[in-house]
């Protein structure tokens, strides 16, 4: 560069307000609804592309006695077949610990694991081939569902425990004891992008892979491991993904180590995208579990002890299940001191699909048991839950969770006193009560439950990421950080960081790609904690090249660095005001490095699995939601009325964008806990299989009355970027008011005295069997002639 | 040769095989990806698509699911998609206002919402609701707020036409093109006009399969990977969409769309026009038929179970006659109909009620919007003197076919709402049916909601201020 850019006045325009705490908008609104924005299916195709289709068991658990691919072979447009034995590195791309094969070896372990990997000419081609193939298997013994699996010992890791105090004497001290025990369904993701990549062979003999992945760095490094090179042949780009939710955390990487070894062996560009009823049957889902519990308590309700067991189904694989079981564990106390305690979690393997992360990874599945115990106490000693739930909150003194970690900032108190008053709830408690009296078809029900959620991967290592800095000779920014975009507005979140930094408009931003080569050896975008970690880098490189303007401006102009200033788009030195990128020329002329990299590692976290204690979390995000429901007593539909929701991000970085989370956080619970139901046949085959007949909620599920606020001038406590708390997961549990809400319209059945367990989904079917046994209940109770409302 | 317009172009194809889908025609041949699909079976709304078709002198605009819908329904009609809103890089105001609302998270249901925004404030907002035109589009991440937020914005707006709707002579060049994909013997696609050149068809291409919505056909190629290589279209034969409005009843053509139906069914069947606005989506009503409810004959085929309990008569199409049938005769087993070779549904009359008739319809599925029936109940009675007489019942969702149930029908026959023994209906629906328990529902389940659903309609006639729903229609 000889001669530099002509620098219009005011060419790199001021910030219009802040930047940070803005409702900047998605920085690809525009591309989205101009249909614009690239996903990896949209990518021009290069000539002889080819397409992928994988030939899947149809057995939860068989030998693999033979294999006639010829029919496949002799399909028009077949161009290479692989099997497990073609891989020519590694076979096992298990993310944590082994157990995943790229393609079945000899043993396959649930319906719809791939078996082989067709290469053909156009996806129609390649997914007629597959079915071609003639597989014969020697059925072995399923385990297919998790009491199997605790009958059989059948786990994929060991099991953990959390103790406290004395457990057993607390329960037999305590004036009131009660148990109880729930199915919690799992939860397939349906991205609307489903799972896609394409990986195009390079000269030195790996292979450049764009994905649709939360972890393009494991996608990286399991594709050489499968390749058998070194990491640094193969290089992965995310722009961004269709949604992803946790789906895309390992669930990516099977498809592009496939599609690799494909493009090394026929040496074209291979894209493997997979049709909605593959991905379906063929990637990972939420866990499901099942949850017993046995409380203490006094008679205002305070727990004096809880003995918690959380059993989830892992699938065939441990995958991340280690650390969704921890999850579920660290979260069973939800927001409520349990005093002496023992919570145990169990790792359960069956021979279906493995799963895997997904939005609160295992937090909602632990929380449900204690939010269950919660309103049964309530029920038993003929209290409004809202009051038992108050009553047992963390607070100064009673602050230390059941893996001894103390509880710094108690938001909930207020949070919760504040959301009863502006959501009306004693008055429409009241309301509530008064319908049920007037109608004996329909019934109304009200919750209002707390989330109080740990933020930090428990995975210490992974709490670290880096980001990469650019300045332009024009002033324009190139950020690049470890993070990906998967719809959540962390590229908006963090160009508006480095904004800040500079005082400029975050037009001049521009958040290039996530690409293994610029930031290396990245944690998962994930755990809530995108913004936290690659804000922070972001905001620690951008802080080095301040550092370096400063410096260089101080040596040239013979000023103090606090006659350093820099706002709206210019900077001040001293009496002088220069344009912004005005001095990114005179740094650039002065031969100052433009270019930096950040890194951040989050501070004071650890935990010791041998004792079960630690301060896993850096801090706790929070929130409280009131539902109100109106249950059809004839067939158990429903419909939630009102939707009040208190959050707690801290200092926003984005009011909009978090608001956005939220919402589409707690509409996402709502689906788990009420309409998604995954279904499995007797022989391990997933009837849920399509939209038809899994069915996440619709326009039409939104609440009518749909009130969303952010609890304001709470600022993290602890020093994260701009003071904002993480909001990708915590307000998905929220919805667990929904469910709540059903069982307090059922619970009116009995005139609030008892209500039948509600396992999840809570389907119609499942709501209407909950009604049923409250009426008969009743039906008991008047004709035992006891005391009834 | 395929000929259409594309976003205001005039294009022509060659080599378009009979079954592919206008989705695969936009990305695959056009190269126009800012249509997407999310699962090709028409559930999700990612690659809803606008298709204007000339009627009456202008164009007339609808949305639909690009992903089950065949290259060949785009002769002669204009396809737009995303790509043809916005002026240059000024956007088109529905996509302004999802943009200014925080409409858009991952992005990738957008553009099927800004057509399903785009083609609702184009025909008038107050036709249908903004959650009516949108329960056919799924989006996972934002919970709906800011989109239907945008909604009501764009619902106080005048539509906004984009450049294209000024070209004057895009109409006349659809009208003048021709009916059939050409040459149409060998295209493997025919659209015959009338039932002459129908039945010529079929006599030519015995083999063929006949499609009208393609919202069921559709799915055999994207899902089954069946191959189609024979279609005939009867979406175009003047007799098969006509409406009748005759002395006692209202007569159908097979192949009118369920949004054309859905005004004569508020006029004259108000509850089969609240079920049907809960058959599928916006996208789906807008393609779908009685015919192809008929023909596919699903036990959970969702307008069958009314036609039973309206006592519908069909009019059979065959290669040289035409017979009647009452439409109890119609369902011979699962998937198994009355229909011979080479004979289609051409009509269905349904008889008016009379006036002491009272007919009650009952959709219950997991999910309220764009989902199948678990159960479904249509009934049919008099109420007289306080007691229910000529009871026809039919249920959907309990056997291998839509049924009537006239042993459960009996237990209800001449009695007053005191005189009904309940245990004695569940026994007799328990007598008369075995429903399967599978991923929609338990055997158990549909057995308990049955004999609920005629609880409700017996409390509703009774005692009709007594509140039963949830929602206020079906
Ligand atoms: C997302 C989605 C949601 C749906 N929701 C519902 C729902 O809620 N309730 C419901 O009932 N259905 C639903 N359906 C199924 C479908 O929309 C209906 O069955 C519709 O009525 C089919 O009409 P069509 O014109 O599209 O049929 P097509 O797909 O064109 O044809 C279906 C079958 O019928 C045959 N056929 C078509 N016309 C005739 C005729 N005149 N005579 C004889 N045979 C004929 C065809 O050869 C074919 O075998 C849904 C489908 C989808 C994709
Ligand atoms: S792609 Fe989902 S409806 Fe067409
Ligand atoms: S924005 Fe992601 S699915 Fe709608």
């Amino acid at each position: 560069m000889r001669k530099l850019v002509d620098l219009p006045a005011g060419a790199v325009q001021a910030p219009v307000a802040p930047v940070l705490g803005n409702d900047r908008r998605h920085d690809s609104a525009h591309k989205h609804v101009a249909g614009s924005a690239l996903y990896i299916d949209d990518i021009p195709e290069t000539a002889g592309m080819l397409h992928v289709a994988c030939g899947k068991s149809t057995q939860a658990h068989a030998h693999i006695l033979s294999m006639d691919l010829d029919a496949v072979r002799a399909h028009p447009g077949v161009v290479d077949i692989i099997c497990a034995t073609d891989v020519p590195g590694q076979l096992d791309i298990g993310p944590v610990f082994p157990g995943d094969p790229m393609l079945a070896n000899g043993v396959v372990e649930f319906v719809g694991q791939p078996i082989f990997a067709v290469a053909a000419t156009s996806l129609r081609a390649a997914r007629e081939a597959v079915r071609l193939a003639r597989i014969d298997y020697e059925p072995l013994p399923a385990v297919l569902d998790i009491e199997a699996a605790m009958a059989a010992d059948s786990f994929v890791r060991p099991l953990h425990r959390q103790v406290r105090g004395d457990v057993a004497a607390a329960l037999a001290e305590a004036p009131h004891r009660l148990s109880g025990e729930q199915r919690v369904g799992g939860q397939e993701h349906f991205y609307l992008e489903g799972q896609a990549c394409i990986a195009t062979p390079s000269e030195d003999g790996g292979v450049f892979v764009r994905t649709s992945s939360q972890h393009p760095t494991e996608v990286q490094k399991l594709v050489a491991e499968v390749l058998g090179v070194p990491i640094t042949e193969v290089q992965v780009e995310v722009r961004r993904m269709g949604g992803a939710f946790g789906g895309k955390e390992t669930q990516a990487a099977p498809l592009a180590c496939i599609a690799a070894v494909l493009a090394r062996r026929t040496g074209k560009s291979v894209k493997y995208r997979m049709p909605r009823a593959d991905d379906m049957v063929m990637t990972g889902k939420r866990h499901d579990f099942h949850n017993r519990y046995e409380v203490g308590f006094d008679d205002d309700g305070r727990l004096w002890g809880a003995d918690i067991e959380l059993c989830g189904r892992c699938g065939y694989s441990p995958d991340l299940s280690d650390a969704v079981v921890d999850r579920a564990m660290f979260h069973a106390d939800n927001a409520y001191f349990l005093d002496q305690a023992r919570v145990v979690g169990h790792r359960c393997k069956t021979h279906t699909v493995s799963n895997t992360a997904f939005r609160g990874f295992g937090g909602p599945q632990g929380m449900m048991i204690i939010e269950q115990a919660m309103d049964d106490i309530a029920r038993y000693l003929g209290k409004d839950p809202l009051d038992v739930r108050k009553g047992n909150l963390y607070r100064p003194g009673q602050d230390v969770t059941h893996y001894g970690q103390k509880i710094e900032q108690h938001v909930l108190p207020a949070l919760i006193d504040q959301l009863e008053v502006s959501a009306d709830y004693r008055q429409r408690r009241e309301s509530v009560r008064a319908f049920n009296a007037a109608n004996p078809i329909l019934k109304k029900g009200l919750s209002l439950t707390p989330v109080k959620f740990g933020i930090s991967y428990t995975v210490k290592h992974l709490n670290q990421a880096g980001a990469l800095v650019h300045i332009y000779t024009d002033g324009s920014i190139h950020l690049n950080h470890g993070g990906t975009e998967m719809g959540q507005g962390l590229f908006v979140k963090v160009s508006q960081v480095v904004a800040d930094v500079f005082q400029i408009d975050p037009r001049w931003i521009r958040v290039s790609a996530t690409r293994t080569d610029k930031v290396p050896n990245t944690s998962p975008t994930a755990a809530s904690a995108g913004s936290d970690l690659n804000g922070m880098a972001a905001f620690n490189a951008c802080m080095t090249l301040r550092q370096r303007l400063v410096d260089f401006a101080c040596e040239t102009y013979g000023l103090e660095p606090s006659q350093v200033v820099f706002s709206k788009g210019r900077v001040l030195l001293g009496e002088r005001e220069v344009d912004w990128a005005e001095l990114i020329q005179e740094a650039y002329r002065g031969r100052v490095s433009l270019s930096a990299t950040g890194h951040y590692a989050t501070p004071r976290i650890h935990y010791d699995r041998t004792t079960g204690t630690g301060h896993p979390f850096f801090y706790f995000a929070h929130g409280a939601a009131c539902s109100e429901v109106l249950v059809d007593t004839l067939t158990g539909e429903y419909r939630v009325l009102r939707v009040d929701i208190l959050h707690d991000v801290g200092r926003s970085l984005n009011p909009a964008i978090d608001i956005g989370q939220i919402e589409g956080g707690f509409i996402q619970g709502m689906g788990w806990l009420t309409t998604e139901e995954l279904v499995w046949d007797a022989d391990g085959r997933l009837l849920s299989n399509s939209p038809a007949n899994y069915k996440i909620p619709s326009v039409g599920d939104t609440p009518p009355d749909f009130r969303v606020a952010l609890l304001a001038e709470h600022p993290n406590h602890e020093t994260t970027i701009y003071r904002s708390k993480a909001v990708g997961e915590p307000p998905f549990m929220l919805a667990i008011s929904v469910w709540s809400a059903l069982r307090d319209a059922v619970a009116s059945l009995t005139g609030y005295r008892y209500c039948p367990p509600l396992d999840t989904p809570a389907t119609p079917e499942r709501v209407l069997w909950a009604v049923e046994a409250a009426q008969q209940s009743q039906k008991e109770a008047i004709d035992a002639d006891l005391p009834v409302v | 040769m395929l000929e259409f317009y594309l976003n205001g172009t005039p294009i022509r194809m060659d080599d378009v095989e009979p079954d592919l889908t206008v989705l695969e025609l936009l990305r695959e041949r056009q190269h126009l990806c800012g249509t997407k699909e999310g699962c090709a079976s028409g559930d999700c709304g990612a690659c809803t698509v606008v298709v204007g078709e000339v009627d009456g002198g202008s164009l007339k605009y609808r949305a639909i699911n690009s992903c089950i819908a065949f290259a060949g329904s785009l002769q002669g009609r204009h396809l737009v998609t995303v790509e043809g809103l916005a002026d240059g890089e000024t956007l088109h105001p529905v996509q302004q206002a999802l943009v200014d609302g925080h409409g858009s998270q991952c992005g990738f249901c957008t553009q099927g919402i800004v057509m399903s925004l785009f083609c609702w404030q184009l025909n008038g907002t107050d036709r249908l609701s903004a959650q009516e035109a949108l329960a056919g589009n799924l989006c996972r991440c934002t919970g709906y707020r800011p989109i239907l937020d945008a909604a009501t914005m764009l619902a106080r707006q005048a539509p906004a036409l984009p450049a294209w709707s000024g070209s004057p002579d895009m109409m006349a060049c659809l009208a003048a093109m021709p009916n059939d994909v050409i040459p149409a013997e060998t295209s493997g696609y025919r659209r015959p006009e009338d039932l002459t050149s129908l039945r010529a068809a079929m006599k030519d291409w015995p083999d063929a399969h006949v499609v009208a919505g393609a919202t069921d056909l559709g799915l055999e190629r994207t899902q089954a990977l069946k191959r189609l290589p024979k279609l005939i279209d009867l979406s175009r034969v003047a007799e098969l969409a006509a409406i009748e409005e005759g002395d006692g009843y209202l007569e159908v053509g097979a192949a009118v769309v369920y949004s054309r139906l859905q005004p004569y069914l508020k006029t004259h069947f108000p509850v089969f026009a609240a079920l049907l606005s809960r058959l599928g989506s916006e996208q789906i009503r807008q393609r779908g038929t009685l015919g192809g409810n008929l023909g596919t004959a699903s036990p959970i085929g969702d307008t069958l179970p009314v036609l039973l309990a309206l006592d519908a008569q069909l009019c059979l199409l065959g290669p040289d006659a035409e017979r009647g049938m009452p439409v109890s005769d119609f369902f011979l087993g699962y998937r198994k109909t009355a229909l011979q070779a080479g004979e289609i549904v051409a009509r269905i009359r349904l008889p008016f009620l009379a006036p002491q008739r009272v007919c009650k319809v009952y959709k219950v599925s997991k999910r309220w919007e764009d989902d199948i029936s678990a159960v479904l109940g249509a009934f049919s009675f008099s109420f007289e003197a306080g007691c229910f007489r000529d009871v026809r019942l039919a249920f959907g969702g309990m056997a291998a076919t839509p049924v009537l149930a006239p042993a459960v029908a009996a237990e209800l026959e001449g009695r007053s709402q005191d005189a009904i023994d309940w245990s004695r209906v569940e026994a007799s629906l328990a007598a008369s049916f075995q429903p399967m328990s599978d991923v929609r529902a338990s055997a158990g389940y549909r057995l308990k909601v049955a004999a609920n659903l005629l609880r409700r309609a017996v409390v509703e006639t009774v005692q009709p201020d007594t509140a039963t729903r949830i929602f206020d229609h079906a």
